[in-house]
């Protein structure tokens, strides 16, 4: 297959490594200038500028968190003045806080050929039509799609998500011959199409599919069900968004866009860069972006990665699957779900006790189901009736909903029903079997 | 004259009626009324028995919540329109009735029904009123 920009993506390591080196020094100057927290950071650690002299500096810097997007929402950690930032971004946060992000003209642009090099990667070139079927809106899904296939220049079908019955008109009358969505709701289409008895209509290709795990097995049902061959894409919106690594049509991993993304391996405990091939929790460095820069960002995700000479030709560094999280983030539907959220909106409702509670997820029909068991309590069954307990439950259920943004099936059950394990109750079932 | 009820919480679960029914069986407790409400995932169950302190405790031994309220029971004619008389009564006293169920067994001629309505004391005296008769506590 084709390179988009076979000078970066086939680069001789060497010099991919001085490339590096050039592009992190000017990061950092920069940086040091601009964004107060980093250059508080480095002043705390006694690291000038000018100790950093290539990507072998690199551990030697300090890390940043998702917590610092929080404590200097909206807009406190970018670089640049805001008349130079042409969009934002956001997502969802643990306390119902979401963060932003922000891109310059030159951001976009990078962003759109990552996207691009991921679609020349699997076949796609000016003759195709992409199915944009991410959310297009605050979500970096959407538009990162929908700008990598204009820049590639495929035609873009911006159909946003949901609406399944258009989504499978548009996908036979405008011939879309790329699907780009999350892997359940791939599921959930190739279920209705093959309903409907549509399937021979379709003329799709490929399809790009992320933002939320999924299994090789589902991988051969959407290609069973769809029609098509179906690729990983790997992103995450404080970086950039999908397209910071993208699988090659050899499908052995994700290849990192390393001109612009330097990922390391670290041990989330003690901080230490692990060797090639160890599992840990995936950092990563931007080194070109102007907007929203970020220096060793630990992204919660388990991975490793191989520096092994890909079959496609590409140098760039592979990265598997991730393989969980180092915090307790669970990712349900698209949506990033932190248990402390939930024990927040039960100690409102039961005023002056947490309910006790366990958040049971699962994946029927391969679309996740989200269920949260509530103890019940002397409190919530104040008056003994029904219109009580309803009040109670749709009240919990409501205000999950709009904290979280998704909603769980709320059941209220027994005292000290819940599982305990060394008197802490279990708090999280995952019964999805991704690994 | 006020009775007691006991409002039990029900998981929605296979066997937890029989469960409770059992932990009450065994606690030596005597079901005189009963009444089982059904929401999508749990339910309520209503009973008069004869010692509610005594059944709460067996309950709540078992894990299960349940609430002491109190209630009329009203004698009524055993006859076509003997509940309609006593209910045009209390809506003639502005009074709503949230729900209500019948006793198990009766007196001779009179049927025995449980009622709960939005305001206990207002109810008890209209009905007092009235010369309705009401059970007490000590006759069950």
């Amino acid at each position: 297959m084709k390179m988009w920009q076979e000078k970066y993506e086939a680069m001789p390591r060497e010099e991919l490594k001085q490339l590096q080196s050039e592009r992190l020094c000017a990061q950092v100057k920069r940086m040091y200038e601009s964004v107060k927290l980093f250059r508080k950071r480095m002043d705390e650690t006694g690291l000038k500028p000018s100790d950093i002299k290539g990507v072998e500096d690199l551990h030697k810097l300090p890390f940043s968190y998702k917590q610092d997007l929080r404590d200097y929402y909206p807009y406190g950690l970018f670089a640049v003045p805001m008349k130079d930032i042409k969009r934002v971004h956001a997502s969802s946060g643990t306390t119902g806080k979401q963060i932003v992000v922000g891109y310059t003209d030159n951001d976009l642009g990078m962003w759109a050929d990552c996207f691009a090099r991921m679609l020349a990667a699997i076949g796609c070139d000016e003759n195709d039509f992409v199915h944009v079927g991410y959310g297009l809106g605050l979500f970096t899904g959407g538009f990162g799609a929908h700008d990598g296939a204009v820049r590639l220049g495929a035609t873009a079908i911006p159909i946003s998500a949901g609406n399944t019955q258009r989504q499978i008109q548009t996908m036979i009358d405008f011939g879309s011959t790329v699907l780009c969505c999350t892997p359940s709701y791939a599921m959930y289409l190739g279920e209705a199409i093959e309903e409907m008895g549509l399937k021979d209509q379709l003329k799709l290709k490929v399809g790009i599919f992320g933002a939320e795990p999924w299994t090789e097995e589902m991988r051969a049902q959407i290609e069973e069900k769809l029609n098509l061959k179906a690729y990983d894409i790997y992103g995450l919106s404080e970086i950039m968004g999908p397209g910071v690594s993208f699988e090659c049509e050899y499908q052995c991993g994700m290849h990192v866009n390393e001109d612009h993304f330097i990922p390391e391996i670290i041990d989330p405990d003690t901080g230490e860069v692990l060797p090639e091939g160890e599992w840990g929790e995936l950092v990563f460095t931007t080194i070109t972006k102007e907007g929203f820069p970020l220096i060793r960002y630990r992204t919660r995700d388990i991975c490793s990665l191989t520096y092994e000479k890909c079959k496609c030709g590409r140098t760039f560094v592979r990265m598997r699957k991730p393989q969980g999280r180092t915090d307790d983030m669970l990712i349900i539907r698209g949506v990033n779900v932190f248990p402390s959220q939930i024990e927040e909106v039960l100690l409102k409702v039961g005023e002056t006790v947490t309910p006790n509670y366990q958040i049971v997820v699962d994946r029927e029909n391969n679309t996740d189901t989200f269920l949260v068991n509530v103890e019940m309590s002397e409190e919530l069954f104040s008056d003994g009736s029904i219109k009580k307990i309803a009040a109670v439950e749709k009240s919990i259920s409501d205000k999950l909903r709009s904290t979280l943004g998704i909603g769980p099936k709320v059941c209220l059950v027994n005292p000290k029903s819940i599982e305990r394990s060394e008197g802490k109750a279990k708090r999280v079932i995952d019964k999805r079997k991704l690994k | 004259m006020f009775i007691k009820q006991l409002s039990i919480f029900v998981e929605n679960k296979f066997g937890r009626l029989e469960a409770i029914i059992d932990a009450l069986s065994k606690a030596d407790i005597n079901l005189r009324a009963l009444s089982l409400a059904e929401a999508a995932d749990y339910g309520v169950l209503r009973v008069i028995v004869n010692d509610a302190e005594k059944a709460k405790k067996a309950l709540n031994d078992i894990g299960v919540i349940a609430k002491i309220t109190d209630v009329v029971a009203v004698f009524l004619d055993d006859r076509a329109g003997g509940l309609a008389s006593v209910l045009s009564i209390l809506k003639n006293a502005e009074i709503s009735i949230e729900y209500m169920y019948a006793f198990l067994g009766r007196t001779e001629g009179k049927a025995l029904m449980v009622l709960k309505a939005d305001d206990e004391a207002k109810t008890e005296k209209v009905l007092t009123d009235n010369d309705i008769p009401m059970l007490s506590q000590e006759d069950i």
